[in-house]
């Protein structure tokens, strides 16, 4: 199979982060949080601090590497809660329809008009500010796309053949669902939950540069661009490395679920008629 | 109450489906569309009824409610001397191991996510075979008798040909040992030279394992070579029924000649009566014969309510024609 550049390079991109997240105490020159010296406050960057120190003197490039932590984290989670309430609500509202559906649809509309950021907003603001308030106000507030992709696979797979016949062979409503609908239709979720990593990392980086995200002396993408703001003219790396983390990882996972998409979308792959 | 016919194993008295339409939330009122209208059938053991109607007339929606997955509306439906109207739930799996389904489309009835060794042992599971050798022979013993290895169990759907996949849907519908398979146009979607092959399989199966089927069929050539007896239905009722040399030598019901008669046949000199125009909204049926809007032999006696009953002209041959007499 032809190797598409997307997915290579969304690939490459995701991973480094990944690897950088990881492998961050290894890589790390000094400790993103403790290791403040005033001394070496907002250095440019060079031999020692490869990106520079930020107003407190902490090793941006440290401070990075553990931020990759924090992105990650909030991204993958986040994410997997939204897609396992995305699926759950659109799969059986879908497959059972009636007032389970309209329930599901009035609650998908609701979350829709919301505008997503502003509601993890007002979660965040009711929560106290840390890391799992953090997954829980980004992990309810973004299933609305999955579950609409899910309710609409489950409802033209549940007239296929093979649906049909698990019911006449005796199988039940959910293992139908589990073991049909799902596997079916898991493709274009998966494209879906990858796209959304991306909009969960950009959405920690503006809960956190709000001052809503994670707390000030943790490194978080988001917080760091918050703090460097008052630099941004005499100290630009400040601002500038986190901000290409920021940029490399949402365009990796962007390119990522690109290429995703182009292999498992079942329209683009040959089928045999 | 004693049901048992000894060789009747299916029968279905008075049977109807009927759909709400419309109405709900907003008013309006809500009517009722008689998808399957007072159905009675038989079906002795080992034997093949063809079930014959253009689409929308209600065979697949009999169908589903003979699998337990459409509750009647009213009627009974009597399987092996056991009333099973009762809906859904519990004897879902009882019926799951009584009565099985073919279906048309050989490409959609088959999960492309799973393996044909996964569809067949899925539901063995589910229906309290688990011991590892049992399952293996059963998976073996249905791919042998559809006439397929027992290597190519470890294929998905997309590595088989259209007439193979259909022999993996027939050995799903075997796997649990049914007594009666509904076929619902097993070969209508396959190519012509596969169909024969089919067929025959099928013919074969119903000897070597003593099934009954129900098959439902527009193609008239395929029921006249499978079905011992033949039911013909228009707009949610029968209209004709009687054994298959009766129905396609001597056909009574103006609907049936009309089929018959569009069989394309080289040999034959006369063009039979053609009928023209779709089969009425079942929403807003006419009234008394369901078909005198089409039926060339209408006259004003098959407009008067009620519908005319199914009447026995001869032995084991009913039909629903107020004027059946007189046809010569």
């Amino acid at each position: 199979m032809k190797i598409r550049a997307n997915l290579l390079i969304g690939g490459v991109l995701f991973a480094t982060v990944i690897l950088a997240g990881i492998l961050a105490p290894l890589l790390a020159h000094t400790d993103p949080v403790m290791d403040a010296n005033l001394m070496f406050a907002e250095e440019p960057p060079g031999g020692e601090f490869w990106f520079g120190t930020d107003a407190q003197g902490r090793d941006i490039y440290s401070r990075v590497l553990y931020g990759a932590r924090i992105s990650l984290t909030v991204g993958i989670v986040s994410q997997l809660i939204n897609t396992v309430i995305g699926v759950c609500l659109g799969l059986s509202a879908g497959y059972w329809g009636g007032w389970w559906d309209d329930f599901v649809n009035g609650l998908t509309n609701l979350m829709l008009a919301i505008p997503s950021l502003i509601f993890a907003l007002a979660i965040m603001a009711i929560l106290t500010p840390g890391l799992t308030s953090l997954l829980i106000a980004l992990g309810l507030t973004n299933w609305s796309f999955t579950c609409r992709l899910a309710r609409a696979s489950a409802l033209s797979l549940k007239s296929q053949g093979y649906v049909q016949a698990a019911k006449v062979l005796g199988y039940g409503d959910i293992r139908i669902m589990l073991t049909q609908l799902l596997p079916n239709m898991l493709g274009p979720i998966i494209v879906i939950g990858t796209l959304g990593m991306g909009g969960a990392v950009l959405a920690e980086a503006s809960l956190s540069f709000l001052g809503l995200g994670i707390r000030p002396p943790f490194p978080s993408w988001g917080s760091m661009l918050s703090d460097a703001r008052d630099q941004i003219t005499t100290a630009p790396w400040i601002s500038v490395f986190p901000g290409l983390a920021i940029f490399m990882t949402v365009l990796g996972l962007n390119l990522l679920g690109d290429g995703l998409r182009d292999i498992l979308d079942p329209q683009s792959r040959t089928r045999r008629a | 109450m004693n049901e048992t016919h000894g060789d009747t194993i299916m029968r279905v008295e008075n049977l109807a489906v009927h759909f709400p339409m419309g109405g709900g939330l907003f008013g309006g009122q809500r009517r009722w569309l008689h998808a399957v209208d007072g159905v009675d059938l038989e079906l002795k053991r080992g034997e093949c009824l063809g079930l014959v109607g253009e689409s929308g007339c209600g065979k697949s929606t009999l169908a589903l409610s003979l699998l337990g997955l459409q509750a009647p509306t009213r009627g009974r439906i009597i399987l092996d001397g056991h009333d099973v109207s009762g809906s859904a739930g519990k004897d879902r799996k009882d019926r799951a191991r009584f009565a099985q389904m073919v279906f048309q489309d050989p490409y959609s009835s088959l999960n492309p996510r799973q393996t044909v060794r996964t569809t067949l042992e899925a539901p063995l599971r589910l229906h309290g075979v688990t011991s590892r050798s049992e399952i293996d022979d059963r998976i073996a013993d249905v791919l042998k008798h559809v006439g397929l290895r027992t290597d190519q169990a470890e294929r998905f759907p997309h590595e088989f040909s259209g007439g193979q996949r259909q022999r993996i849907g027939i050995a799903r519908a075997l796997i649990l040992r049914p007594k009666i398979i509904i076929l619902d146009e097993p070969v209508s979607a396959l190519d012509v030279s596969i169909r024969a092959q089919i067929i025959n399989l099928l013919l074969e199966l119903k000897e070597t394992l003593g099934l009954s089927y129900v098959m439902i069929s527009h193609d008239l050539g395929v029921v006249e070579h499978m079905s011992d007896r033949v039911a013909v239905m228009y707009l949610g009722r029968i209209v004709e029924t009687g054994g298959w040399e009766t129905i396609f030598t001597n056909p009574q019901h103006p609907y049936t000649r009309a089929l018959i008669a569009a069989i394309p046949d080289p040999f034959s000199r006369t063009t039979g009566v053609k009928i023209t125009g779709e089969i009425p909204n079942p929403l807003n049926p006419p009234t008394g014969c369901g078909f005198h809007p089409r039926c060339p032999e209408a006259r004003d006696i098959c407009r008067i309510p009620p519908a005319p009953l199914l009447e026995a002209i001869a032995e084991d041959h009913l039909v629903r024609c107020r004027r059946v007499g007189e046809f010569a």
